[in-house]
């Protein structure tokens, strides 16, 4: 079992979704928002492209969380996240987590999903059991 | 013009959502998670689970329809056209497996305004057919502009 000790950075997880990913999520999740999967409707709307889903940039901090736990989902207990830029397809997402607290098997980061200088996901708190 | 407030305690709540196995793998695979317990009943059973086990985040999946039923209420004037995802919580219990039937009971927690936006928080909780719960989520919905 790894240990886990305040101010010590979980391993980072990196992922570049590719650009027919959106889709894919889209059609998984239920979430059929245009603004993810039709380039002429996310540009009409004012947007640069099609952007990624939120929740699906969450997904990648809650995994980088359960690997970092050893791979038992039942592992992260909590989380929550603020979503602020967007994030876009063929970009290569970076997810950091440090550990802010640790005492009886409970650890607790702070941790964010950035795209180069674009932090996606901010403010956010996990909770594990390990 | 102030955010309408009225519809803060209101609840909803969605038909049962009935988890299969398909679903589970196309969801897993799509989110990036390799791990056999999500893609391989025998390996979701080999630790412990009663069935193929979906991951975490798997709640959005079982939450949307109820979530969705919510924020088309037009007694909440929330413009779904200017909306967007502003935070979002989740504390996980009881595993969700293949097989289950899941359902999603949605409270409007608080409706506020700031800097000109219009925050709408929900507090979703989520049962299999036992009883369990198996994630309480919160979702912090704005709305620019209001």
């Amino acid at each position: 079992m790894a240990s886990f000790e305040p101010g010590q950075n979980l391993p980072e997880l990196r992922i570049t979704p590719d650009a027919g990913l959106t889709k894919r999520y889209s059609e998984a999740s239920g979430d059929q928002n245009p603004i993810h999967i039709d380039e002429g409707f996310a540009k009409q709307v004012g947007l640069p492209g099609v952007i990624l889903h939120g929740l699906w940039s969450m997904a990648q901090v809650a995994r980088a969380h359960v690997a970092a736990a050893g791979g038992d989902p039942r592992s992260l207990k909590r989380l929550a996240v603020q979503f602020r830029g967007m994030g876009f397809p063929e970009q290569e997402i970076v997810v950091t987590a440090k550990v802010k607290d640790a005492s009886e098997g409970r650890v607790i980061t702070e941790t964010e999903a950035a795209q180069g200088e674009n932090r996606i996901i901010r403010n956010a708190e996990a909770e594990l059991s390990v | 013009m102030p955010v309408e407030t009225a519809a803060v305690g209101k609840t909803w709540t969605g038909e049962p959502f009935a988890v299969d196995a398909d679903r589970i793998r196309s969801y897993a695979s799509a989110v990036g998670e390799g791990n056999p317990v999500h893609h391989d009943a025998d390996a979701a059973r080999e630790q412990g689970f009663r069935d193929l086990v979906a991951p975490p985040m798997f709640a959005v999946v079982y939450k949307f329809p109820a979530m969705a039923i919510a924020a088309i209420d037009p007694e909440l004037k929330m413009n779904l056209m200017a909306l967007v995802h502003g935070g979002q919580e989740f504390e996980w219990r009881e595993p969700v497996c293949a097989g289950d039937r899941i359902t999603t009971h949605v409270e409007c927690k608080e409706i506020y305004e700031r800097d000109g936006k219009g925050f709408y928080v929900f507090e979703t909780n989520s049962r299999n057919d036992s009883g369990e719960l198996t994630a309480r989520g919160l979702w912090t919905n704005i709305v620019r502009g209001v």
